[in-house]
């Protein structure tokens, strides 16, 4: 309250309709970012032969509009009253959807993408702006009393919430930005998702990656894909740990590790003579613990050995069509980038180009950075799109390891302080709305600096506050304001309650 | 907020981004401090150092005229990276560099193949072009990411002579490459003749300017000013020993012969020409051309590459009898007034080419190239304390006077000297004969073919040109050499023969000129003392040879001819020495009618005529 009074005078003057308790410390990490950002535009963009100048011909020039009309934007959304955003929702929501539908019909194609939406000069992308009312409905849905994370519709109803734009945007050839949807999952497990959701996810992950890294390694005995045995092998070590961890069955754990050890030595000693397919072997074997699960349900009559059961067999299915998704429902240029960060294709003037010119940008950096400007890797051209989707690489290059530490220390403690933000809030709309913007933000750092450091496939989604773009400022800005405007209120909300 | 069951969840998700960030952090940390090779790929990245090359000494004759110039060319350089990871538009490129399809790829394939090649780094697609050729090429090469237009020099020559002499510049060799770190693939150095052996004065210190490339190859202007430039130095300039006019009179005279002459002053050792016939015009050996004409001068039959003047080794014949007498008289085995009988044709073991009277002395000797008279000078020195017991006494004083021999310069390289290739010639050791005849099996009849400069004894035609020189000083010699800046050194050899002994052997040369073999060649006016010889040889006609000094007080210039299968000395080798002691010293040559007929006639039919 103290802070309240010295911070908000104006504020506290119109007393009794509002109190207003903005938070100084967000705005100043959002201003610092956005500032720092801007810098490393300008070093991105700047050309070797020029003088420093601010030409709106330029990249550095435009994004400057760009932070005033964040800038404007901002004010507004803090003088809008907060109700508006809880009673609007879902209106918020079907407008967007329908603008995102629209946008694939009249979008003009660029670069194969239907995603951007031009009015007058400025273009806009409408995904960016779906993020927020994407959140907005969700809080809206999972805020209203008596909402329960257990019951089935309540689990159904989000994720449709979620998938609706996600399909949208994909049908606009923006498949990064549609990736980032699903950080929205993140939010739901704070809300009460069962974590068995995103161990699933995470578990279909590593078979992905299993399956088609280890696709065609060839082996060194007996014949079979690689991948398909790791990923069998890795089945019967979970069916294990579930049953001698969680459920203390020491003798039927001992049958299953031992009938799957000497199943391996035999085939091992076979191949001696003939050539054992030890994928076949190793499929046969988590059928047959399958099928020793689902005895020992039968004979226990526990449900729970059932579900394991479905997970192998479901598993095992997974992992046959990773190679048929891989090939034939990724796009050409989605394999190749996820075979360039698999290391599986190492062409480095081809696909490869990008992550290592980037990883060379970073790594030159050194620890102190070569100094504002004096970036040879950026100021060359040598990282493609250094201005948008790679502009960390002008930190690492120019700031070295330095700055790098300093960015990815400024945007912890910005998610933490969200995290905080969030957890004060009183009303569930706000603290959903709260860990909605924590997941998105993360996502964006998770992935964009993941894929520039060569930790990440490359997926082209923008550094929030760092990258160039209107859209994507705006978006993010629009995202962090609200949350902030309803933090502003939370005082009010305790004199209701 | 009440009745909130997954309040604890909160941590999780903290932990996931602490996690994230911290891994982040540490693959960040050793990108950027542990591994150098980022910053490695970054520097080759960006910069571009290119090579400026400086330009080669320029090379002078004694007289300030400039003989060896460089001239501007051209290379086309592609670095192959760039090329295949931009739009490189082939058909354009070759149109504007006048080549088709097919030469392009071919180069590019050569390219490939040459040991050294690197994609990432510039490379010679196309050498020594000049600037018509490469004027369209300069225009666009913007278009063109990778390829660059590097300056080089080329030589010229002032002179289509000298080419023994002054050698050529080609591109390096592998074995170059490995033995000097200077030098990178692509470089030319000197190959032969004074640019080999002065190639570090000549070829100046190669600069570097540090260039920023952008990604698509274009040279974005000089890193930093330029504070980490190195600019290139000049090569130094050379001043030459040789007289290029005397020179071209030396290489005119021998037109149509095969042979060679040098001229030194004796005095301080420069040699005034060295010519070698056949030879070729050095600016055949030249940029593009230069591998093909090389190729087909080293099959000619005549071998012109061989510099006939330091290379080839003859017998000295009769020129050798005026060293012979100096031996003789310092060891004691004549006296100026010796005197021996010659029966002419008939004289026996060696008969005598020549009609002249008997007894004959030591002037009459050498003016009539009396060989009965060398045997027994000879013989008297050579056995003067008998054989001695397992004939210790003759060998002794066989090692004696081969030693004195060998102190006019003869039968040994020159290791001071600045020649680029030289062959020792020599004059055989006493082991030389013990194998063939045992220790005691020899005598000085057994070895008489020495005395008159026959049978084992080979030396150069720069030998006989220094072995004069040393008689002409009286008594030393300075190396010859080719640097005039190097004349200054000493490098001054005494002849083991005592001065007093020089004024006779001087006396009976000129004598040559006034009543013996040299008379019909001798310049008006000028005091001048020479021998002649005719050296029998297993490959045909005798060698013309002449050996002369000019003028008999204080001589100025000492020359050496050797003409091959010619015939008598008296008729090819005297009068093209006399012919350039004539233009040495006058400066011009008076007898014109004599200078045309020489230069004109040819004793052998597989030379070519220079025109």
């Amino acid at each position: 309250m103290i802070r309240c009074v010295t911070l908000q005078p104006i504020a506290m003057s119109q007393k009794g309709r509002k109190q207003f308790a903005l938070d100084w410390v967000t705005i100043a990490l959002y201003a610092v970012m956005v500032l720092f950002g801007w810098l490393n535009i300008y070093g991105a963009t700047y050309s070797i032969d020029q003088e420093f100048i601010i030409s709106f011909d330029k990249e550095s020039g435009r994004q400057l509009i760009w932070m005033g009309m964040s800038v404007l934007l901002g004010c507004i959304v803090l003088l809008i009253d907060s109700k508006f955003y809880d009673l609007f929702s879902y209106v918020i929501y079907g407008a967007i959807i329908l603008l995102l539908i629209a946008t694939i019909f009249i979008a003009e194609d660029v670069k194969g993408s239907r995603s951007w939406i031009s009015l007058g000069p400025l273009s806009l992308q409408p995904a960016e702006f779906a993020k927020t009312a994407t959140i907005l409905a969700l809080a809206k849905y999972m805020g209203r009393y008596g909402y329960k994370p257990s019951k089935l519709s309540d689990f159904i109803v989000p994720i449709c919430l979620i998938l609706l734009p996600v399909g949208c945007i994909i049908l606009q050839k923006e498949t990064g930005s549609a990736l980032v949807f699903f950080s929205l999952f993140l939010m739901l497990y704070r809300e009460g998702l069962n974590p068995i959701i995103l161990l699933l996810a995470v578990a279909a992950v590593v078979f992905f990656i299993l399956t088609i890294r280890f696709g065609e390694t060839p082996l060194l005995i007996g014949s079979g894909s690689l991948g398909i045995i790791l990923c069998c092998a890795l089945l019967l070590l979970i069916a294990l740990y579930y049953l001698y961890v969680q459920e203390h069955k020491k003798k039927e754990s001992a049958y299953v590790a031992g009938a799957a050890v000497v199943c391996y030595t035999v085939s091992l000693i076979l191949c001696k003579w003939i050539t054992v397919n030890l994928q076949w072997v190793s499929i046969g074997m988590v059928v047959a613990c399958s099928l020793y699960l689902g005895y020992l349900s039968l004979s226990e009559r526990r449900l729970r050995w059932v579900y394991l059961l479905l997970f192998q067999l479901f598993s095992l299915g997974f992992c046959f069509s990773c190679n048929y998704i891989f090939q034939d429902v990724l796009q050409k240029h989605q394999t190749t980038r996820i075979k360039v960060f698999l290391g599986m294709e190492n062409n480095l003037s081809g696909e490869g180009y990008n992550v290592n010119q980037s990883k060379i940008a970073i790594g030159s950096g050194g620890f102190w950075g070569k100094g504002f400007l004096n970036g040879t890797q950026t100021k060359l051209k040598y990282v493609p799109e250094q201005h948008t989707d790679f502009i960390f690489c002008t930190v690492g290059e120019e700031w070295g390891f330095i700055g790098s530490l300093c960015v990815l220390l400024i945007y912890w403690y910005f998610l933490l302080r969200m995290i905080k933000l969030a957890e004060r809030q009183r009303n569930s709309f706000n603290r959903i709305f709260g860990y909605g913007v924590v997941s998105i933000f993360f996502f964006h750092l998770v992935i964009n600096i993941g894929m520039v450091i060569g930790l990440m496939p490359v997926i082209g989604i923008p550094l929030p506050f760092f990258s160039y773009g209107g859209s994507s400022l705006l978006g993010f800005t629009l995202l962090l304001f609200i949350f902030l405007r309803l933090d502003a209120e939370r005082l009010e909300k305790i004199k209701q309650i | 907020m009440i009745n909130d069951r997954f309040y604890k969840r909160r941590y999780v998700l903290t932990a996931v981004i602490t996690v994230v960030v911290v891994v982040y952090l540490v693959r960040l940390f050793s990108m950027q401090l542990l591994d150098d090779k980022y910053k490695d790929a970054a520097d080759s990245n960006a910069f571009f150092h290119k090579t400026v090359y400086p330009p080669r000494g320029l090379i002078y004759d004694r007289n300030g005229e400039l003989l060896v110039f460089n001239s501007p060319s051209y290379d086309i350089m592609v670095i192959q990276r760039e090329m295949a990871t931009n739009h490189f538009d082939t058909l354009d490129f070759c149109e504007h560099l006048h080549i088709d399809r097919e030469e392009f790829n071919q180069r590019m394939e050569d390219m490939r193949n040459r040991r050294g090649y690197s994609r990432r780094t510039p490379q010679i697609f196309m050498s020594q072009l000049n600037s018509k050729d490469v004027a369209d090429v300069r225009e666009v090469i913007h278009k063109y990411p990778g390829v660059s237009i590097q300056n080089r020099t080329l030589r010229g020559y002032s002179y289509p002579y000298a080419c023994h002499v002054l050698g050529s510049v080609g591109e390096v060799s592998q074995r170059d490459l490995e033995r000097d770190s200077y030098y990178s693939m692509g470089d030319y150095s000197g190959r032969d003749g004074i640019e080999y052996t002065y190639e570090a004065d000549l070829r100046g210190e190669k600069g570097v300017e540090v260039l920023l490339r952008d990604a698509r190859g274009r040279i974005k202007g000089s890193y930093e000013n330029g504070v980490y430039d190195k600019v290139a130095t000049a090569g130094k300039d050379i001043t030459l020993t040789l007289d290029i006019n005397l020179q071209i009179v030396a290489e005119r005279l021998l037109n149509g012969k095969i042979g060679s002459a040098v001229a030194i002053e004796p005095h301080s050792g420069e040699i005034l020409a060295l010519a070698s016939n056949p030879g070729w015009d050095p600016s055949l050996l030249v940029g593009r051309q230069r591998s093909s004409n090389y190729s087909a001068l080293s099959k000619d039959v005549n071998k012109p590459l061989m510099n006939r003047a330091t290379q080839a080794t003859y017998p000295p014949g009769s020129t050798f009898k005026t060293v012979q007498a100096l031996v003789c008289l310092e060891r004691g085995g004549i006296t100026p007034h010796s005197c021996f009988a010659c029966s002419g044709p008939g004289s026996k073991p060696i008969k005598c080419t020549h009609h002249h009277g008997s007894p004959v002395d030591l002037l009459n000797a050498i003016e009539q190239s009396c060989n009965p008279y060398f045997w027994q000078a000879f013989r008297n020195t050579l056995e003067r304390d008998g054989y001695g017991s397992g004939n210790a006494d003759f060998i002794r004083n066989y090692k004696l006077w081969r030693e004195d021999v060998m102190s006019f310069g003869l039968g040994a390289k020159y290791d001071d000297s600045d020649l680029y290739s030289q062959k020792p010639g020599s004059i055989p050791t006493d082991k030389f004969y013990e194998r063939y005849y045992g220790k005691t099996g020899w005598r000085a009849l057994t070895i008489r073919s020495l005395s008159i400069g026959q049978g084992e004894i080979l030396t150069t035609p720069l030998q006989m040109a220094n072995m004069m020189a040393a008689i002409a000083n009286e008594g030393y010699y300075i190396t010859p050499h080719l640097n005039k800046a190097d004349s200054m050194l000493a490098r001054r050899h005494e002849t083991s023969v005592s001065p007093k002994h020089f004024s006779v052997v001087k006396e009976g040369m000129c004598r040559v000129f006034e009543y013996g073999t040299g008379r019909w060649h001798k310049i008006d006016g000028v005091e001048m003392g020479g021998k002649t010889g005719t050296a029998q040889n297993p490959h045909g006609e005798d060698h013309s040879l002449f050996i002369g000094f000019a003028p008999k007080e204080n001589p100025q210039i000492v020359v050496a001819v050797v003409v091959e299968n010619a015939g008598f000395g008296a008729t090819w080798a005297a009068p093209i020495a006399s012919l350039m002691i004539e233009q040495y010293l006058f400066g011009e040559i008076k007898r014109s009618q004599v200078y045309d007929k020489m230069c004109n006639t040819s004793t052998n039919s597989n030379v070519a005529k220079r025109p």
